[in-house]
């Protein structure tokens, strides 16, 4: 049967089809929705773990009971499943294991944009890269192949423009893989010096054999048209190439690490002139110019995507000139939603002018005009440890003007880490920990705050307020976020303490829990004084009558969440039907 | 016979769901199809781009600059954000329902009325649908996506059994009948 899928729907079908028993991932745009399509599998055990250095333990350990596993993340989650990642390499595989990574060229949705084949040359396990969605699915069956073969894990690697397509995909059937049975070798597992020392040697031959393996299987696929130009090329490139040059021939390689060298330099020698198109870091050009391949030169960018027309300029070919196009027009920034519950405590923050150390998610967002509450974004977690690294530095003069701030679910990845350093080094910064009860800017996947499981089952809650206290943290205060004079109180209450303080907000995302809509406001027109203390929210929903130089409210839009009357100093917001 | 159907709006208005739609009309209609769609970090109100390719054999799921055959604009100024994609011969089919950004609803903004008016020009032709109002007749303020679909569905040479069985099988199940007519409205616009 043939199907239209997304290019992550392909690679959670492939792992159904694969026979994959575990899955465990932390969500990441844009590899999200793979394991939210993974979970409609029954016959398969899925999990969104708190990071994607447990999501990819999770699976080491599926793999040495014996199953065939997966664990799915974006580029920047790799590097906080590095650790496992290396010795994983060392120890190998008993049932299969895949690691699914998905890269963001243009930060669509990113802090960076590094290359993930970088791990895989780093790592010495292979690395597959497809160009659509039925190679999407048929490559992730082909990596768990390749990993009981080899016994290595093996990294799929997929990107924005994969990950975010769709394209027809052809289904199979479900191969029902037995256990392995739990593998107990210890040579092989536990990873002692002595034992790790031998494990090398075989990681060094294993890198060998994936080669000719790369070399002969039907990963690399010769496409001769004519002898005049020949491109090596892999995953969504391959595309623009295709599109960009229908006269070249193309060598498209689907394991870019380890290279198929012979299968190249048996292609180098059927075209007069060899280019390499990549998207990001020159990975396979490096490699081919240290094996003495004579390669021509494209200026080929580092940063960003490739497209078609990207393509054919390297190559000199004459692209389509566009007609016009509209400077200035009004943006349509990324904004915190109508009733989101972080905007209060963010409204707090930027009236005291607090420094907020910052962290990923929805929080992100209060960045933006008018709020303007974030000073700094790093990544997951180091909100906290470097408002610890502020205090310190100033021996804690900046603690008493500066915020850590932080979502649950970015708490749990990595922050709870964070924090517990700050105890035991006995900071005094702040942390502010905006529980929302959801991963909201990825799509809203439960975590342990939530108190479900992926597949809505019910699972304990973790009480934030309980676990800082047993930290052993004296100062935890629980406030109402939309409870903006409460929030400054407590705010500048906390900062001024030479101890570790955490404030805990307790409103959930209108997206996790829908009670909390309720009658919309509106803004009494002859009260309305113009202040715009309303306006400074950032609130959607809050709009600006230029002419009449009033405030009012979509009240489409507005969720009822009560915030602006609590800024509203001349006591002009009302709710319908409420007098 | 190819085509490249350019289809954005801001997020809620429902242009994934479309794009998904017309993509999965072209596979059933024996095309090959791919698209490729890039949804900001907000969860509504950002922009929202949907490529969708259709041909014989389509390689890149991205449209190049300058060849968009169709675009499709949910909302009435949105298309003025990917006029590099226009050509002597594309066709714009415009929601004139009216989002204000951000910075027009805060006063710091104008809407861009006149540079729309002068932009539609240059196209070599423009159907302009007022999606809510056929919404609205349908039964169901939440269907206005699906008219402007149904507005694409006419210029595209794909049968319209295809596309109700496809739309039939895309949308919740309660909303069935709502989006048919919806469609239906926009077809026959």
């Amino acid at each position: 049967m043939r199907k239209v899928l997304s290019g992550n729907e392909a690679i959670a079908r492939g792992a159904y089809e694969a026979g994959v028993k575990v899955v465990s991932s932390y969500p990441g745009t844009p590899s999200s929705e793979i394991t939210d399509f993974v979970k409609r599998y029954g016959e398969i055990y899925c999990e969104w773990a708190v990071n994607e250095k447990v999501a990819l333990e999770v699976a080491i350990g599926a793999s040495l009971a014996g199953r065939r596993s997966m664990t799915c993340m974006k580029h920047v989650g790799l590097n906080v499943a590095a650790d496992p990642l290396m010795t994983l390499s060392y120890t190998g595989v008993n049932g299969g294991l895949v690691i699914l990574v998905a890269d963001d060229p243009n930060m669509f949705s990113s802090q960076n944009e590094q290359d993930s084949r970088n791990y895989a040359r780093f790592a010495k396990v292979p690395l597959l890269e497809p160009s659509d969605s039925n190679e999407a699915k048929e490559f992730v069956k082909k990596a768990f192949e390749i990993s009981e073969k080899f016994c290595t894990p093996v990294i799929v690697r997929s990107v924005t423009r994969l990950s975010h397509s769709m394209s027809a995909v052809d289904l199979g059937e479900r191969v029902e893989v037995t256990s392995k049975g739990l593998e107990n070798n210890i040579p092989k597992w536990v990873m002692v010096p002595a034992n790790g020392r031998v494990r090398h040697v075989f990681v060094e031959e294993r890198l060998k054999e994936l080669q000719t393996y790369n070399s002969e299987s039907d990963l690399v696929v010769e496409e001769i048209i004519s002898n005049e130009i020949g491109i090596i090329t892999s995953g969504i490139p391959y595309q623009y190439v295709k599109e960009a040059l229908p006269e070249a021939s193309v060598l498209k390689l689907g394991m870019v690490w380890p290279l198929p060298l012979d299968k190249i330099v048996d292609f180098s020698k059927k075209v007069k002139k060899l280019y390499v198109v990549e998207e990001l870091d020159p990975i396979i050009e490096t490699e081919l110019l240290a094996k003495g391949l004579k390669l021509k030169k494209i200026k080929r960018p580092l940063t960003g995507e490739l497209s078609v027309d990207a393509v054919k300029k390297l190559f000199g070919i004459k692209v389509n000139k566009y007609k016009t196009t509209v400077k200035e027009l009004p943006n349509r920034p990324p904004n915190m939603c109508p009733g989101c519950s972080h905007r209060g405590m963010f409204y707090a923050i930027s009236k005291l002018k607090l420094f907020a150390a910052g962290d990923i998610g929805c929080y992100t967002l209060g960045l933006l005009p008018p709020l303007s509450a974030i000073n700094s974004t790093v990544c997951m977690g180091a909100s906290i440890s470097m408002a610890h690294g502020i205090d310190r530095a100033s021996d804690g003069e900046y603690a008493k003007k500066s915020v850590a701030v932080i979502g649950d679910s970015t708490f749990f990845h990595t922050g709870i880490n964070g924090l517990l350093n700050s105890v035991y080094n006995k900071g005094c910064s702040t942390v502010v920990i905006l529980d929302n009860r959801t991963t909201g800017m990825t799509g809203h996947q439960p975590n342990p705050g939530t108190g479900i499981t992926i597949r809505g089952e019910e699972s304990p809650r973790i009480n934030f307020e309980l676990l800082c206290r047993a930290f052993g943290i004296k100062n935890v205060v629980t406030v109402d976020p939309f409870d903006v004079d409460e929030c400054i109180r407590v705010l500048k209450e906390e900062t001024s303490k030479e101890e570790l303080s955490v404030i805990i907000t307790n409103r959930p995302c209108i997206f996790a829990d829908r009670t909390v809509i309720t009658n919309p406001y509106f803004i009494d027109a002859d009260k309305c004084t113009g202040c715009t203390a309303c306006t400074r929210l950032g609130c959607p929903a809050i709009t600006w009558d230029k002419k009449k130089k009033i405030a009012m409210i979509d009240e489409s839009l507005c969720t009822g969440c009560g915030l602006c009357p609590k800024v509203c100093r001349f006591n002009a917001i009302f709710q319908r039907g409420v007098k | 016979m190819s085509f490249n159907i350019l289809m954005f709006g801001v997020g809620g208005q429902g242009t994934v769901l479309s794009s998904d739609i017309v993509c999965e009309v072209a596979i059933e209609s024996g095309y090959d199809a791919k698209k490729s769609e890039i949804h900001g970090m907000a969860q509504r109100g950002g922009s929202v781009v949907s490529h969708v390719r259709i041909a014989k054999k389509v390689y890149s799921p991205v449209i190049s600059f300058g060849e968009a055959d169709i675009m499709v604009s949910f909302e009435y100024m949105e298309f003025l954000r990917y006029m590099e994609y226009v050509n002597s011969e594309t066709l714009l089919i415009l929601n004139t329902n009216k989002i204000f950004p951000p910075g027009v609803l805060s006063g710091k903004e104008e809407y861009p009325e006149k540079v729309i008016k002068q932009k539609l020009k240059l196209f070599k032709g423009v159907s302009q649908i007022d999606a809510l109002k056929i919404a609205q007749e349908s039964g169901n303020v939440k269907v206005a996506g699906m008219a402007v679909v149904g507005a694409l569905a006419k210029t595209l040479p794909f049968e319209k059994k295809v596309w109700k069985n496809i739309i039939e099988s895309k949308v919740p199940p309660k909303t069935v009948e709502s989006n048919i007519k919806a469609f239906e409205l926009g077809f026959t616009l």
